[in-house]
């Protein structure tokens, strides 16, 4: 995984609640078998006026000049909500979002995005809104956020965000879940034991 | 009872990290494991338990055909994945062809690898299902698929509890999916974020298993990581004899320590709702969220009216995007499909519902409507009872299982603007296919709805 420290870019603005996965990764494009190249998906229905996505809507915020490069995205409440699908954060990271700040996410979208290295900042529904704010005023400003100091930047306001401590560690380091987990391999192995002796029943 | 699984399957304690958990049963499908398996063959990993790990096929499957040449290209690829993936790390798996396959949360409880008291995790967000049987069950992401095939744990740390009781007695024709839905238009789509729902209280104890998988099952829909109810009486005569229900003396060992799982009295909850069951009516959602829900007899609310800003213009995108006008009558509005099935109500006791009501009827003209079983002994089951021929005679289709038009992955899917009464648990924009409208309701609200034609008070229709 792509470790996160620092990140610096510019913000696309996205003005809708309880967004989705299936709005963000359709379900046509889920039976691809690797995890890339799920970008140029991402808001599909959106983002194109056609199925087959050769045309571009230009009403929606991705297709605009400004926002075309954007790696940082700010939403609104329940963002990610719905299937588990981690095909999410892969057309998200894929199109080179890094930063995704709402007041809320969805549980699992959220873990899936930890997973893979895309950091999500949770701030106050007020604070978004001065974000908001922020952006609509100065089209195509960046937004910065600092991992270590646990700070969201726009313009000349920091606002703080929580985020508990083995997830900051791992996208510090970048770091992979299941070695992390193996170093406990002699307790899974005595937990394992112990249940066999006393839930006889789930050893199928 | 959160807290005594979650004691029960603590590997390791979190020392100011995470929490490893034990899980008990993996349940694994074709669209959101590839990428998991192919992770453990690059770096050399092997499945740690695949005896406690069960795979099925069904979000691509052809409802149509058990002929799997039938399937798109990309479709197929993506279940022949799964079949050499379950040969080479040895993992259990229901096929296409296989008589038991069906939607992953509906094998499960049938197969009796359900239990109280496990922890069953799958990736997928509806594997909240199973917590009707009291056990700890909810989706993952591919990254956790991953480490859950690799080290049998999961990472995880204590989310918060919330009790929802729901006491007193259903009016007529009011079902578990009611209730639930009743329950998200209450608390929001984002109401259970960061909690475990416990569902509790006299109405819930009257409920059969399939009627408590309904409410745990769209759990998720009302943004909660699991949704549990205490195991009872009903719960073990349920499981009892089941393919893979603990037997001889591990049965009563089991029951004895299944009985030790309910809730303690007193035991503290960080929310707790009441809600009276006689508040309760047949629901339908109008919106493109399941929050975005009201009663049969009432009308499409006025965004203008909305207080909340961000409300107001998620309604109005709604409306705009489901063709409905402020003020309209729920019981005005026509359909054109109508899906009976999935995770949600693709039970054999969803089908006898909607069959009840269908018997000797036709579905009005212009309406297409398809019966999917959630499973193959669901079906299997059902053509013994005759269902089959009550809907074909109706003019329904009778269809294989698998998840169907619920999501659209296979070939059945809404057509752009086509309005469809479903019984499955999401109205997402574009959910059962691009710009398709759903309203969700319960089987018999639906079954109701492809006779008329549009959606109708099931309370005033005249039953048998």
């Amino acid at each position: 995984m792509q470790p996160f420290k620092t990140h610096t870019g510019v913000a696309a603005p996205l003005n809708r609640v309880n967004v989705d996965t299936d709005a963000i990764i359709p379900k046509q494009f889920l039976k691809k078998i690797e995890r890339t190249g799920f970008g140029k998906h991402l808001f599909h229905e959106w983002r194109y006026s056609d199925y087959e996505g050769t045309a571009e809507n230009p009403d929606f915020i991705l297709n605009q000049p400004t926002y075309r490069k954007a790696t940082v995205l700010l939403a609104r409440d329940n963002f990610g909500c719905g299937s588990s699908r981690e095909h999410a954060p892969w057309a998200l990271g894929d199109f080179g979002f890094r930063l995704i700040i709402a007041p809320s996410f969805a549980d699992i979208f959220y873990n899936n995005c930890m997973k893979n290295g895309i950091l999500l900042a949770r701030l106050k529904s007020k604070e978004i809104d001065e974000i908001f704010d922020f952006v609509g005023k100065n089209k195509g400003a960046v937004i910065s956020a600092d991992l270590p100091a646990q700070t969201v930047t726009a313009g000349r306001k920091v606002y703080k965000f929580q985020i508990d401590a083995f997830n900051k560690e791992c996208l510090l380091k970048g770091l992979d879940g299941i070695g992390w987990t193996l170093q406990f391999e002699d307790k899974i192995t005595a937990y394992e034991n112990k249940i066999k002796a006393e839930h006889p029943w789930l050893n199928r | 009872m959160f807290e005594k699984i979650w004691q029960d399957h603590l590997v390791r304690s979190s020392q100011g990290d995470t929490s490893l958990i034990y899980i008990d049963l993996h349940l694994v499908h074709e669209v959101t494991s590839p990428q998991a398996f192919a992770a453990l063959r690059e770096n050399k990993r092997a499945v740690r338990c695949p005896q406690k790990t069960v795979a099925t096929m069904d979000h691509n499957v052809s409802t149509r055909t058990k002929d799997i040449t039938k399937a798109d290209a990309i479709s197929r690829t993506q279940m022949d994945t799964l079949s050499k993936n379950c040969q080479e790390f040895g993992v259990k798996l229901y096929d296409f062809a296989d008589e038991d396959q069906g939607i992953v949360h509906v094998i499960g409880p049938e197969q009796g690898l359900t239990q109280p008291g496990m922890t069953i995790v799958c990736g997928d967000s509806h594997t909240a299902t199973h917590g009707a049987f009291g056990s700890l069950a909810f989706g993952i992401g591919t990254s956790e698929v991953e480490h859950v095939l690799a080290t049998q744990t999961l990472q995880s740390n204590p989310p918060k509890t919330m009790l929802i009781n729901i006491d007193g007695k259903l009016g007529k024709k009011v079902t578990s999916k009611d209730i639930i839905l009743y329950i998200i238009g209450q608390i929001g789509t984002a109401g259970g974020t960061g909690y475990v729902i416990e569902y509790a209280g006299s109405a819930i104890q009257d409920l059969s298993m399939e009627a408590r998988m309904t409410i745990c099952n769209m759990s998720i829909e009302a943004g909660a990581r699991a949704g549990m109810i205490a195991p009872d009486d009903v719960t073990f005569s349920y499981i009892q004899g089941r393919d893979f229900a603990p037997k001889g003396p591990d049965w009563e060992k089991a029951v004895a320590y299944w009985k030790t799982l309910p809730s303690d009295k007193g035991a503290k909850f960080d929310k707790v709702i009441n809600i009276k069951a006689e508040d309760i009516k047949p629901m339908v959602t109008w919106g493109t969220s399941p929050g975005q829900v009201t009663s049969v007899d009432g009308v499409v609310p006025d965004p203008e009216s909305m207080k909340d800003a961000v409300a107001r213009t998620a309604a109005k995108n709604a409306l705009a995007y489901m063709d409905l006008q402020p003020g309209t009558k729920i019981t005005d509005i026509k359909i054109d499909k109508v899906f009976i099935g999935s995770c949600t109500n693709g039970r054999i006791e969803d089908l006898r519902a909607a069959a009840q009501i269908v018997i000797g009827r036709r579905v009005a003209p212009g309406v297409t409507a398809i019966v999917v079983p959630g499973s193959g002994r669901v079906r299997l089951q059902a053509e013994r009872e005759g269902l089959d021929r009550i809907f074909t005679n109706a003019g329904f289709e009778w269809r294989f299982a698998g998840c169907s038009m619920c999501l659209g992955m296979n070939d059945d899917q809404l057509k752009k603007g086509e309005r469809c009464a479903s019984t499955s648990n999401r109205n997402f924009e574009g959910r059962q296919g691009p710009g398709g409208r759903t309203h969700l309701m319960s089987p018999e609200m639906a079954a109701v709805a492809a006779l008329e034609g549009k959606i109708t008070d099931i309370r005033k229709y005249a039953t048998i």
